[in-house]
């Protein structure tokens, strides 16, 4: 057994860093606190990036390519910066047949960028999701953080013309 | 939006019982419903080896879709060498119009926890793991608010009730990958890796979570355990058809009146789950299809609304139990976009560690996209089926196992509509590209 390590230095003296380092204590530095560790990074930056996941790694003593290849394996795991608003259309099977991907389309032309990207202006990021467990209302939008059931891209064109234009 | 809806056949309510009765963040509402009542009895009057006898009498099968006997899994963990042994709890929901455990945890999570510790004390676990998907933070909260509360009252934690049993419960999240929902994914992911399933034998009953003996049960299964110990084992019994026994709580969404949850004996006919519970199709629609068992499901079109629903008839009609989503599709929905639909799905979420899967969905994609934009032949649909036949065989898990079979089960259905694209170069609901292109050229 290699010994437990103690408290990783952080890569800067930004506070975040302790919530990160916090999560990884609780699980006393095992490598399987990895996921749950760059749960509480994306938590507190908003993304994971390359400083992070060499963080993560020396923290709980594993390979860069470990952190790496787990943060890229998840979905959820951003490794970017999002933009200020961001836009997840679900593309679940009861939001499809409602129409979602018509909806989709409408925000790409909207926006003129593809699921998974943020405008160059960094106001808006648009995504996709799986399903969102809110199937009754489809299609569904999740709207910086709230669902909007039922939606239309009329309502939505106006919420992100919203977005791009007046803040 | 979710409308009071009149019985029209009785739902009978064993996981989802007193629905708007109890506040899911206080322990002491959950002794409304007799919480804990289980709990007790069997820590206090109840061996081991009794509870698991309870479980296997009544009957009761995976929720998870598979349907293996809970009971026989009970039992294989509680006689498997090794120590320590761990429970887990499958919450990662991830089939596309399913959200059952998601209500299942966030309005129940007492129940869930209790099956879960009494799970543990049957098989002789001392720490249990509830795997949750990262995108319902409601339920992850009202779990984690749970586990706490429990605690304080000493249902968890050591000694419970006590008694010389000891049980801790930590709550993981997944972070958006399909693929974890599969048990030796799940157990990958929970140690803190990719989530790549692996082969089995060995299963996780024997060789699970950090090598140790490993009992993985789905949400509602457990969410079943106390009303089993409760009520007994012949009561459950006496509920649902002669292999499939209970309820099942059902996903309704889809081109239907009314969509929502909803929970019925096992052995409940289609046609009394989509017309009568769901209202029918509005808009004046025929019906089409509806979609079981998610991405490795099928369509089940009209003339079989009056097979009773239960693990065995599914598997007959080409479809899958699954978690319990139903996606009702009326006749503006193309058999064949849904095929591809699924099979885009299946095609990113594979993970990518075995072949057949990682090339092979990518390769039925491809053609079914073919077929869409009017472009395939014959030869394109027999290569299809034969690409279907080798993905089922060969693939690791039962993520490409199962991709196949939406295509399979709408070419057993539908054929026609597949026909009508490749050779009249038509789509005959509308939706597909190839439709588009001929009405460019009518307007041309």
């Amino acid at each position: 057994m290699q010994p437990i390590s103690t408290k990783p230095t952080p890569p800067s003296d930004d506070k975040r860093w302790r919530i990160v380092t916090a999560t990884m204590r609780r699980h006393g530095f095992r490598p399987d606190a990895l996921i749950e560790t760059l749960h509480s990074v994306q938590e507190a930056f908003g993304y994971v990036d390359d400083e992070a996941m060499r963080f993560v790694a020396r923290g709980l003593q594993l390979p860069p390519s470990r952190v790496y290849g787990a943060a890229t394996f998840y979905n959820y795991f951003m490794l970017k910066p999002q933009g200020e608003h961001t836009c997840v259309v679900c593309l679940g099977t009861a939001c499809y047949i409602k129409g979602a991907a018509e909806v989709l389309e409408q925000l790409q032309l909207l926006t003129g960028v593809k699921p998974g990207e943020t405008t160059p202006d960094k106001k808006v990021s648009l995504l996709s999701a799986r399903c969102m467990g809110a199937c009754g209302l489809a299609p569904v939008v999740v709207l910086d953080g709230e669902v909007n059931g039922m939606a239309s891209p009329e309502a939505l064109t106006a919420k992100v013309e919203e977005w791009t234009h007046h803040d | 939006m979710i409308e009071e809806r009149p019985l029209y056949i009785p739902e009978q309510n064993i996981v989802l019982e007193h629905n708007h009765e109890i506040d899911p963040e206080q322990l002491d509402d959950y002794f409304k419903i007799d919480g804990f009542a289980a709990l007790n009895h069997v820590l206090t009057e109840m061996t081991p080896p009794e509870v698991i006898d309870q479980l296997s009498r009544s009957g009761l099968r995976g929720r998870g879709g598979a349907g293996y006997p809970t009971g026989l899994k009970w039992q294989t963990v509680a006689k498997a060498q090794g120590s320590p042994k761990y429970v887990i709890c499958n919450g990662d929901e991830g089939d596309p119009g399913a959200f059952m455990d998601r209500n299942v945890m966030e309005a129940y999570p007492f129940k869930v926890l209790e099956g879960m510790t009494i799970a543990a004390y049957a098989i002789g676990a001392s720490q249990g793991f509830i795997y949750v998907r990262a995108e319902y933070p409601l339920a992850v909260q009202r779990l984690k608010n749970a586990i706490r509360q429990m605690e304080k009252h000493n249902y968890l934690g050591k000694n419970i009730a006590g008694t010389p049993f000891s049980f801790d419960i930590d709550v993981r999240l997944g972070a958006g990958a399909f693929v974890c929902g599969e048990e030796t994914a799940l157990i990958a992911s929970i140690e803190g890796r990719r989530g790549n399933p692996r082969p089995r034998p060995p299963y996780p009953a024997e060789h699970g979570l950090f090598g140790c003996p490993t009992l993985i049960n789905n949400v509602e299964t457990f969410a079943n355990v106390a009303p089993i110990l409760r009520n007994g084992a012949e009561w459950f019994a006496s509920i649902g058809t002669e292999k499939s026994k209970g309820t099942k709580v059902f996903a309704l969404s889809g081109r239907i009146a009314r969509a929502g949850l909803i929970e019925v004996p096992m052995g409940t006919t289609l046609r009394e789950i989509v017309f009568e519970i769901g209202g029918g199709i509005p808009d004046g629609k025929a019906y089409k299809a509806v979609q079981t068992g998610g991405p490795s499901g099928g369509c089940i079109p009209s003339d079989y609304l009056d097979v009773p629903v239960d693990y065995e008839s599914l598997l007959n009609l080409g479809s899958f139990m699954g978690s319990g989503g139903m996606i009702v599709m009326d006749e503006t929905s193309c058999m064949v976009d849904v095929a591809r639909y699924f099979m885009e799905f299946c095609m990113s979420e594979s993970c990518g560690k075995c072949v057949p899967c990682r090339v092979g969905t990518a390769q039925m994609y491809q053609l079914l996209t073919k077929i869409v934009h009017g472009d395939a032949t014959l030869n394109d649909l027999a290569l299809l089926e034969t690409l279907c036949d080798m993905v089922r065989t060969t693939s690791l898990c039962g993520l490409g196992q199962g991709a196949p079979n939406p295509v399979m089960s709408t070419l057993r259905y539908f054929r026609d509509e597949y026909i009508a694209h490749i050779v009249e170069k038509r789509c005959p609901a509308g939706v597909c590209p190839v439709h588009k292109h001929v009405q460019q050229e009518v307007s041309a």
